[in-house]
């Protein structure tokens, strides 16, 4: 698992491989999803913050070879983790998340129930080793309390938890490796765990994080971009457009905020593609696998033929 | 902590093609009124339109918006005359009303057990539904409250039927037959409840003398055979209904009970539905390849199984 040392070392690598002229156009062919954008050829002049990475360069790229509106590689794993009724690894680039979803359950803390409808309990877990320094978070930290709440009110109105009442939903996040994107990265882990759960949802979520760069916007900001630039993550339902979620932790000229806001949304469907496909491909292979278990049919005959075998012979078999 | 085996899933390449994102896949969702005429299973999505819903009335799995019936799960589109559902691929167990259950309990409440039963909430076992031990039949006083715990105690095992639903959807259990009740010899294995077809007979005997009860919540107990009779005496003998003591299992036997606990769970990781059929050929094959009863474990053993069990039906 390549930690953000490793990273680091990659980022400042492209940067000199640039720098030297060695860059080569076609980047589209290392990234499954792109999301292009009319505006994108309009490209504003590059400030020099990092000595070492450029945030855009003349010629249009950011320190990673992205263009300004290119999201990161998405690749989605939906295999059966542990006991878990529904789970997720999704990984954005450098940035992995595994997400685990067990229940609707009854509740451990029977005093915490609601009487008509799910609680939904969100626990994130930073791994040690998914920054580039290697160091053990507290239990409570704040920061990921805060994260964990706030994928917690993103979900509040989508999962139908009124289906379910006195029962819980425990959705557990572990982050593997960081790269910026994190929450964006959880959102949608989550809602993939959800579904694979066969916990209604009204729809998917789909999450995405966009920045300024001077006057450019920029999507999918990684750690180096993060650091850099005012930034929002905004999550939308896809088939209605309607908004659960838009964070904001610095400050965002109001000017740039309806640019970035509109262009996340529609970042947002893309994603919802490559999460749709994924949830379809792992539906039909699991209902073709069915299917294959069971040559002479469910129905009839399954239901005429006696269960009970009489001639026990125990030891014979070995 | 993250490397768990995932097996049942294909390579990734397969399932994810690379493609532009200019690339739309036209699926068509609306629903017409001989699409479901068909026959073949239609997949959908949380958040896909199904239909609309001045044609059609909505189940389970769906939510009306915008006079749109749109799916809530991932799952098959099933339609009954005018009401559309869908049924989700992997969930929770749905109780419905005389399925039999495999559970364990896990609290004892005044007059009443919890038990888990893989559903939304834990089910509720009363004092009033379960048998006396000897079978004697008259009401349960005070003083068969207050021995519950001889009778059943947190972590015991037990099989049972559902008996009723309270307002909020939990499930009542009862044991009021000579086969349910307390589980002893045996070994609890989970699948998928999805996987759990309703039979005629949830209790099973193979003929390598072990024992299965199919329980529909996809628990399912595999424990060394007894003769029915064997079975009934013991119902009537006091002690040993609740008894929580183990007969002797000799080698053999318990060398069977744990080839059969691995093929079912071969069969759970790669998501195929049980059979008795299934799983006696699956057997034979296991004791054919004379390998260590765990090596069914291993991912290309199972994967063999899978083929090969597959292939003949």
């Amino acid at each position: 698992m390549s930690g953000g040392d490793d990273m680091a070392v990659w980022m400042q690598a492209r940067a000199n491989e640039r720098a030297s002229g060695l860059h080569r156009g076609d980047k589209t062919s290392r990234t499954i999803t792109s999301f292009s954008h009319p505006l994108s050829a309009a490209l504003s002049a590059p400030r020099k913050s990092n000595p070492w990475v450029e945030i855009l360069n003349d010629g249009g790229y950011r320190s990673d070879g992205r263009r300004q509106y290119e999201l990161r590689d998405i690749s989605i794993d939906l295999a059966q983790q542990g006991t878990a009724d529904g789970s997720a690894v999704l990984t954005h680039g450098l940035t992995q998340v595994l997400v685990t979803v067990f229940g609707p359950r009854e509740a451990k803390m029977r005093s915490q129930t609601l009487h008509d409808r799910a609680v939904l309990n969100v626990e994130v877990n930073v791994l040690p080793f998914s920054t580039g320094e290697r160091r053990r978070r507290a239990r409570a930290d704040r920061r990921m309390l805060e994260l964990a709440a706030t994928i917690k009110t993103t979900f509040e109105p989508v999962v139908q938890t009124g289906l379910y009442p006195r029962s819980e939903i425990d959705v557990f996040v572990h982050v593997l490796q960081q790269d910026g994107g994190l929450l964006q990265t959880c959102i949608n882990a989550t809602t993939l765990a959800l579904a694979t759960a066969g916990i209604p949802l009204l729809d998917f979520v789909c999450a995405v994080s966009g920045g300024v760069h001077a006057t450019s916007p920029m999507l999918d900001l990684t750690t180096l971009e993060e650091n850099d630039l005012p930034h929002v993550t905004v999550a939308v339902m896809p088939r209605t457009n309607k908004v659960t979620l838009v964070t904001l932790e610095t400050r965002l000229h109001v000017d740039r905020f309806g640019e970035i806001f509109k262009l996340a949304c529609e970042a947002g469907q893309t994603i919802h593609k490559e999460m749709r496909r994924a949830v379809k491909s792992r539906t039909s292979a699991l209902i073709t696998a069915m299917g294959g278990g069971l040559g002479h049919g469910p129905g009839a005959d399954v239901l005429e033929r006696d269960i009970v075998m009489d001639d026990v012979h125990t030891n014979d078999d070995f | 902590m993250i490397a768990f085996a995932s097996f049942a899933q294909p390579p990734q390449d397969a399932i994810f093609p690379r493609h532009h994102p200019d690339v739309v896949d036209d699926m068509d969702v609306d629903l017409g009124e001989d699409d479901f005429e068909r026959g073949y299973q239609r997949l959908t999505c949380p958040g896909e339109p199904i239909t609309s819903s001045q044609a059609f009335m909505r189940g389970h799995g769906t939510y009306v918006d915008n006079e749109e019936v749109i799916a809530s799960v991932a799952g098959t589109i099933e339609r009954v005359n005018k009401l559309v559902t869908v049924r989700a691929v992997r969930s929770r167990y749905n109780p419905e009303v005389g399925d039999l259950v495999v559970g364990r309990i896990t609290e004892v409440q005044p007059r009443r057990w919890k038990v888990d039963a893989n559903s939304r909430q834990d089910a509720v076992l009363m004092l009033s539904s379960v048998n006396l031990p000897g079978g004697v039949q008259r009401r349960k006083l005070e003083s068969d409250e207050l021995q519950m715990r001889t009778f059943f105690e947190d972590g015991d095992l037990l099989v049972a039927e559902v008996q009723a639903f309270f307002a909020d959807g939990a499930m009542s259990l009862h044991t009021r037959s000579l086969r349910y009740g307390k589980l002893r010899n045996g070994q609890l294995v989970t699948v998928p409840p999805a996987l759990i077809r309703r039979l005629k007979s949830h209790f099973i005997s193979l003929p390598c003398g072990v024992d299965l009860i199919l329980g529909l919540n996809g628990y399912i107990w595999v424990s060394k055979h007894m003769s029915q009779s064997q079975q009934e005496g013991d119902a009537f003998d006091g002690e040993a209904v609740y008894s929580n003591r183990n007969d002797e299992i000799d080698g053999a036997t318990r060398i069977a009970i744990s080839r059969v606990s691995n093929i079912i769970r071969v069969f759970g990781a790669h998501f195929i539905p049980l059979t008795d059929t299934l799983l006696l050929e699956a057997y034979e094959w296991a004791v054919e390849q004379e390998g260590d009863v765990r090596d069914l474990l291993q991912e290309d053993v199972g994967d063999a199984l899978v083929a090969t069990v597959t292939a003949h039906n």
